[in-house]
């Protein structure tokens, strides 16, 4: 009896279901092998090649990835972006923090920040990277100097666009969370005394420690893959002109940097980009792959 | 009387935070202030005086929106249609496609759709400029450059997060329902149409809100794939304006940087509860 009816479960579902198969999986899986798993795989045997146009590549071994992690721009613009990735991590997080522990605290007018606060979000890179080095550029001239004359104006220009843009996005996360803490919690620490800052650091912060994780990652990933900001506000400047004659775009990230490989002046370094393209989708895929194992781990500890 | 004490100190606190907050609140609008204010400026005075009011000779009226209408010999109204076209398209596309794919593969649970779930939760951290090259090859090779066809691609390299999000929430929906819809004699199309698709629906705006947001607002994927002397989206148009050399008119890009921005400040207002649920589930998942 209890056999059968596990046969039964979802079995009167299953069969028919499968005869529509080409209905319901079709159109996705022609699309994603279109739009991802071909290009994904081509991709990656054409960073082992040598080519101008995709018909004539020709393979040459690990001879791009030498390239690609001997280029003074591609380090370059790593360590920058790597740079820029903490930065903006420590600083997003700690102000979306503090804004999302206000605003849970019952004062007047909280929907209404919120509100305000997210708004930014919804702008795109491009339009943000025009808005702000506009503001910049407004600022900069009085002293005579612009956010494309220094790489600092660029670095802390493109870090206060990204707080503006991203505060909101993580306060949603921390108010989700922080609304999640048992009330009761909070009553018997102020019942044994704890004052408001014993309460947020013994257990306020251990309580929301999951969204802590998200957001960190998540800022840290967006730093990572940033492009459209980085594009519109700089655009990379200034160059600095190296001893051998290349120049090195002093503010250009990891994603602009190999899209400058790709489709700038040099049309015989595509292989070259391509193995740069892999080497970025190894440490962005690391990165994600590590959050999913950290918040696993915490999900069974639970 | 220590205890009014007390009440009366948080009172005070939480007025002065609530004050603190709407100073910061002011800060925040101002950047889109500044572009309000620059919009009716004329172009010369944009850059010396970004922060000025556009009083007397520095007031253009509405002369930078009627400039920018044109800009660039690319009239602005067949960039907003397109934009329009490819954002409604895509979404579309996804939703039906995604969710009808989602529901097949946490139903059947065989060996394939499992590996079919696995590559789109793998797609999921795998970054565009990886597939940007051999993808615009392929979209061109197969003629999807062209907003109409466009949302293939969307389809195709989006469909990760969102197989993600609605299998996920299949999964929660007890069986025992659509069971006994096949039991009533419905067939797997109609169960989907008029038994699954109605539970769907929360799962759906959220999915609806995260992909309009990041189509609406995408730059490099349209740049690459489209035919650009053709098509351009809003933001293809902006960025093509200020890339180009020569002189830029300020005042005229900040009025299309304002009209492009209104209809999104618009969508937020009216379906802010949404946007922020949806927001915050693709993130939590994602």
């Amino acid at each position: 009896m209890k056999k059968k009816k596990k046969i039964s479960n979802g079995a009167t579902l299953r069969r028919p279901m499968r005869r529509w198969a080409p209905l319901f999986m079709g159109p996705v899986v022609v699309a994603f092998c279109i739009g991802f798993v071909w290009p994904f795989i081509q991709g990656i045997y054409l960073s082992f090649c040598k080519f101008k146009l995709i018909s004539d590549a020709k393979f040459i071994g690990f001879g791009n990835y030498a390239r690609a992690l001997a280029d003074k721009s591609f380090q370059h613009s790593f360590w920058y972006t790597a740079l820029f990735a903490v930065v903006s991590l420590i600083l997003i997080n700690l102000l979306a923090f503090a804004v999302a522990y206000a605003l849970t605290q019952g004062i007047r007018g909280s929907n209404l920040f919120r509100t305000v606060f997210f708004m930014p979000n919804l702008i795109g890179g491009i339009v943000l990277g025009y808005i702000w080095s506009m503001i910049f550029d407004g600022v900069l001239s009085r002293y005579g100097t612009s956010i494309l004359m220094e790489t600092k104006y660029g670095f802390w220009g493109l870090i206060i666009l990204m707080c503006w843009q991203q505060i909101g996005y993580m306060m949603i996360i921390y108010i989700a969370g922080l609304q999640a803490v048992p009330g009761d919690m909070l009553e018997s620490a102020r019942i044994d005394g704890a004052n408001s800052w014993q309460t947020l650091f013994r257990v306020t912060i251990p309580n929301v420690m999951p969204s802590i994780t998200i957001c960190m990652f998540l800022s840290l990933t967006n730093g990572f893959k940033l492009f459209d900001q980085n594009l519109a506000l700089t655009g990379g400047q200034p160059f600095l002109i190296q001893p051998d004659g290349s120049s090195v775009k002093t503010t250009e990230m990891l994603a602009l940097n190999i899209y400058n490989t790709f489709y700038g002046q040099n049309t015989s370094s595509q292989g070259f980009a391509q193995a740069k393209a892999v080497i970025f989708f190894v440490l962005v895929a690391g990165l994600g792959l590590a959050q999913l194992a950290y918040t696993r781990k915490r999900e069974v500890q639970q | 009387m220590k205890k009014a004490n007390t009440l009366s100190a948080q009172r005070r606190n939480k007025t002065i935070l609530s004050i603190v907050l709407a100073v910061i609140c002011v800060i925040y609008v101002l950047p889109v202030l500044t572009v309000v204010i620059n919009s009716f400026k004329l172009n010369t005075y944009v850059k010396t005086d970004t922060f000025a009011l556009p009083t007397g000779e520095m007031y253009a009226g509405f002369d930078n929106f009627i400039k920018g209408m044109t800009f660039g010999n690319y009239p602005f109204w067949k960039s907003v249609t397109y934009s329009v076209v490819i954002t409604l398209l895509s979404t579309a596309l996804i939703l039906i496609g995604t969710s009808m794919a989602a529901w097949y593969i946490a139903r059947v649970d065989s060996l394939v759709c499992r590996g079919i779930y696995y590559l789109c939760v793998f797609s999921m951290v795998v970054p565009f400029q990886m597939v940007m090259y051999t993808l615009s090859k392929t979209a061109d090779t197969l003629k999807l450059n062209t907003p109409w066809t466009i949302p293939v691609v969307y389809l195709g390299f989006g469909a990760g997060l969102a197989v993600f999000m609605f299998v996920g929430f299949v999964k929660s929906i007890p069986l025992e329902i659509e069971e006994a819809a096949s039991i009533d004699g419905c067939g797997p199309v109609r169960t989907y149409f008029s038994v699954v698709l109605p539970m769907l629906k929360p799962t759906m705006i959220s999915v609806g809100i995260l992909e309009i947001m990041w189509i609406w607002n995408d730059y490099l994927l349209p740049y690459l794939v489209l035919d650009i002397n053709k098509y351009r989206t809003i933001p293809i148009h902006i960025q093509y304006l200020k890339g180009s050399y020569g002189t830029v008119d300020l005042g005229a890009t900040m009025a299309l940087i304002l009209l492009s921005i209104i209809p999104v400040i618009i969508f937020y207002l009216t379906c802010q509860k949404h946007i922020i649920k949806g927001v915050a589930a693709g993130a939590v998942k994602g």
